[in-house]
């Protein structure tokens, strides 16, 4: 009884950093209508400048003051970033903000690495707070103690800053109806960075308070965030009491899933989530949203069908390419076979966001299940590679199908958020069920056929899938379902109410396009010859964000150049920097802020106003020569 | 000259939707803009206060050119706005929703405090801790009104404020606006309807497809039957 009491305290005590982060992260959700992807970079950063000012003055002062000021200081770096760079995006599309705010958690990635290097650090032992509290012959260290105090101490402060002070209700005005409030006189800008401050403070706050309890390290970051949305989705965006009892449950759940499933504790917190989503969408204590923005929806150039013209091109080009084997060599075939394979992926997320209006932030899951798949059938079932390839997908197919189901219950930010959740998961089950994926050594040998052995011949099949999946997805784009999917992206209510069932119509496309990257992923495996857990990664997802966005998400197969670009400047880029991350992070940043568009997209704009400004001098010489 | 606009255009998007309006406004005055639906009335005030980004023209308030200042700070310089769609915040509470309109006393304005608001509109000092949301229409109205007479200004734009009231409550308003015009405050209000605006205003102009046809006294107005037959009957 005393264990499980203890495992209980741990549980609250860990509770009270994943609630300063999510109510942060709520907070600044609540105003700005950013869910800041940033929030767990600023935490790790928390968590490593308090362990140098905590180390390099001494004492009880030393240690609370240093937290304290690790707190300030990077509150302070969240000031310059909101005013750099939120304030020229908070008018852009959700996608957008959250992809630069990714960006700035890559570039902090590689500059904390470059500052405290790349090895864990030890932080000193709160002052005051050494030793452990003895119950029933159990050890309960004093600085869970300490935590567990903490966090309502800090809901209560937030309680009476929001209820109690002119700035709380100032917030509370903003959060609902943000041009009201400046139409009474308020400078929102102020207001808004403000409480960017007060987000990051807190999120700053809580990375400071672990260093007596973990080690500082340089994925804290991914790891917290994740947790962070889990909270936020089951308590509600933009609820601080939701924050808290979200985060004391699902640090309880983690702390007693680890006695019920020890390899997969993170089952536990999924299933809740998958319950809590059924029930309150919205989350336990969050209200429904009025009206998600749309994700896109800015064309003004309607999509159209390839010309003849255009497709005879398109048919040079894949030709042109056919013919590389004649004279690139072996390196460059396998990295023409790479970019074949993430012209796949990319595409299938092009159709789920440009076609679909959703912006998956977890699509390297179902690319992973691919790859794992094929990695079954060929090692554990012996099949071969052409029945492989057909079915492995269907592992994608089939998580698709599971997570996509409770996914499309959702719209917007929470979806993004939801599918990273879902990502994640997958990837902890890759790296923890060790019996079956082979965890982080991951499962080796799946090589290909004979007949598709030679880099020649593998670079063949990869881009003749690659140029059938482009073609397929281009003509469901122009099919009925393409035009019923439209539909529910740009008016969901509208097109309920001429007979579409949208829920139906976005699973069908989440499973398209998880199936679709599961290809792309059965390829990848046979073109490493092994499987990873990193194939199922964040950073994967993230970049195939970036191909899409790069490429143009306006446009209706961007993502095919997109993909070719980005693949080539990465694979480049890594061969000549090690702060690829940083480099990454910074473009992708730049890229929104100030190149929204994409190539595709921007070369379509450039031929719209070419065409039209011939047109209004085809016009002027037509009237010139009437009045003649 | 308290207000004084003149060539303003506005467009949202590529739609160009006010034309060269021009209207003047002066010391303490009462002015109606007409209008039917749609003719531009919202749009003209939003303009005003730099809720329309997209707009050129001169736009000056007490001798200051304000057409490029943000919205905060033209409303902070006085010139008071209260929106069409009342827009409560629904979640706070009556007191809470005029203390988001405090703003400092003004020495060329009337000053608000709460207490005297609640003098003026009697039933929202009966419900100070209810939340904005649980209100009826009316109340709702009442509130706009003294949210924005809390930041002080000397000028206010009042958007369509008999729209969707009962009788009764229209009565109230007919009251609270001259009890506003007595204090010093200059009003401008948009109205569909004329003989509301027969109630409270000076002078009257008529709005029509984002172009003013018509600027004059109720007099003059009464004088050409023609103009306002066609401009204002339904």
């Amino acid at each position: 009884m005393a264990f499980y009491f203890v495992q209980f305290l741990t549980g609250l005590a860990s509770a009270a950093s994943l609630f300063l982060v999510a109510s942060g992260l709520s907070i600044i959700f609540g105003v700005t209508r950013i869910v800041n992807f940033a929030h767990g970079a600023f935490y790790m950063l928390g968590a490593y400048v308090a362990f140098t000012l905590t180390e390099r003055f001494s004492g009880a002062l030393g240690f609370w003051g240093g937290i304290v000021v690790a707190a300030l200081i990077v509150a302070a770096v969240g000031v310059l970033v909101e005013m750099v760079l939120l304030r020229r995006i908070y008018h852009a599309p959700e996608l957008f903000q959250l992809l630069a705010t990714f960006g700035l958690t890559l570039m902090v990635q590689d500059i904390v690495v470059l500052i405290w290097g790349p090895d864990d650090l030890l932080g000193r032992r709160a002052p005051g707070f050494r030793g452990a509290v003895d119950f029933f012959g159990q050890n309960i260290p004093s600085y869970d103690l300490f935590l567990i105090a903490l966090s309502p101490i800090v809901l209560g402060i937030l309680w009476l800053l929001f209820q109690r002070t002119r700035w709380g209700v100032l917030v509370r005005a903003a959060t609902q109806d943000r041009d009201m409030v400046a139409a009474l006189g308020v400078n929102q800008k102020w207001l808004f960075t403000s409480v960017f401050a007060l987000g990051v403070f807190l999120a700053a706050l809580g990375g400071a308070l672990q260093i007596p309890r973990d080690a500082v390290h340089h994925a804290l970051d991914l790891r917290i965030i994740v947790e962070v949305f889990v909270v936020v989705v089951i308590g509600g965006l933009g609820s601080i009491i939701g924050a808290f009892v979200a985060a004391v449950l699902v640090s309880e759940l983690n702390a007693f899933g680890i006695l019920i499933f020890p390899k997969i504790s993170i089952i536990l917190v999924f299933l809740v989530m998958a319950v809590v989503l059924i029930v309150r969408p919205w989350g336990l204590f969050g209200k429904p949203e009025a009206a998600a923005r749309r994700t896109p929806g800015l064309t003004v150039n309607p999509w159209r069908p390839l010309t003849s013209g255009e497709r005879l091109m398109s048919i040079g080009a894949l030709a042109l390419a056919a013919m590389l084997p004649l004279f690139a060599g072996n390196y460059a075939l396998t990295v023409g076979s790479e970019i074949a394979i993430f012209v796949i992926f990319a595409a299938s997320l092009h159709f789920l966001m440009s076609v679909g209006g959703l912006a998956s932030f977890g699509h390297a899951a179902y690319f992973g299940l691919g790859a794992y798949g094929v990695a079954f059938l060929a090692k554990a079932a012996g099949l071969p590679m052409i029945v492989s390839l057909l079915l492995g997908p269907l592992l994608g197919l089939l998580g698709a199908a599971v997570f996509g189901f409770f996914a499309v219950q959702l719209s917007g930010v929470y979806f993004a958020m939801l599918t990273l959740a879902f990502a994640q998961i997958i990837w902890s089950i890759a790296f923890q069920w060790v019996t079956v994926t082979g965890g982080d050594n991951g499962i080796l040998g799946v090589w290909p056929d004979n007949w598709a052995s030679s880099p020649a011949s593998f670079y063949w099949l990869s881009l003749g899938i690659a140029a059938l999946v482009a073609t397929v997805l281009r003509v469901i784009v122009f099919s009925p379902f393409g035009f019923a999917l439209r539909a529910t992206r740009d008016s969901p209510l509208r097109s309920e109410a001429i007979g579409i069932n949208g829920k139906r119509v976005r699973w069908t496309a989440f499973v398209i396009a998880g199936t679709t990257a599961g290809i792309g992923g059965a390829l990848f495996a046979y073109l490493k010859g092994s499987v990873f857990p990193d194939s199922v990664g964040i950073s994967l997802s993230v970049d195939a964000l970036v191909m899409v966005l790069l490429g143009g998400v306006e446009t209706v197969s961007g993502a095919v150049i997109g993909a070719i670009v980005f693949k080539a400047a990465n694979i480049w880029l890594v061969s000549q920097t090690d702060l690829s991350k940083l480099v990454l992070g910074g473009f992708i940043v730049l890229m929104v802020v100030a190149f929204p568009k994409g190539i595709v997209g921007t070369l379509e704009a450039l031929r719209n106003r070419r065409r039209s400004t011939d047109t209004k001098s085809a016009l002027a010489t037509s009237r010139v020569e009437v009045a003649e | 000259m308290k207000l004084q606009v003149a060539d303003l255009n506005s467009f949202y998007g590529p739609a160009h939707i006010l034309f060269d309006i021009a209207l003047e406004v002066g010391e303490g005055e009462v002015v109606a803009l007409l209008g039917r639906n749609g003719a531009g009335k919202s749009t003209t005030f939003r303009s005003i206060v730099g809720l329309v980004e997209n707009r050129s023209g001169r736009i000056v308030f007490e001798g200051k050119d304000v057409s490029r200042e943000p919205t905060h700070a033209i409303v902070r310089g006085g010139l008071g706005y209260v929106p069409e769609e009342r827009r409560i915040f629904t979640d706070l509470t009556v007191e809470e929703n005029l203390e988001v309109g405090r703003q400092p006393k003004r020495p060329n304005a009337p000053y608000w405090t709460r207490e005297k608001l609640f003098t003026l509109f009697p039933n929202l000092g009966e419900m100070r801790n209810r939340p904005g949301g649980r209100m009826s229409g009316g109340e709702q109205q009442m509130l706009t009104i003294a949210r924005t007479l809390m930041g002080n200004p000397s000028l206010v734009l009042l958007d369509e404020p008999s729209e969707g009231l009962s009788p009764k409550i229209v009565e109230q308003m007919v009251d609270a606006i001259l009890a506003m015009k007595k204090e010093g405050v200059s009003i401008v209000v948009s109205e569909q309807n004329l003989h509301f605006a027969r109630l409270i205003s000076d002078r009257v102009y008529i709005i029509e497809r984002g172009k003013i046809c018509f600027g004059g006294t109720i007099a003059e107005l009464d004088a050409r039957p023609d103009v306002r037959d066609a401009h204002l009957s339904l």
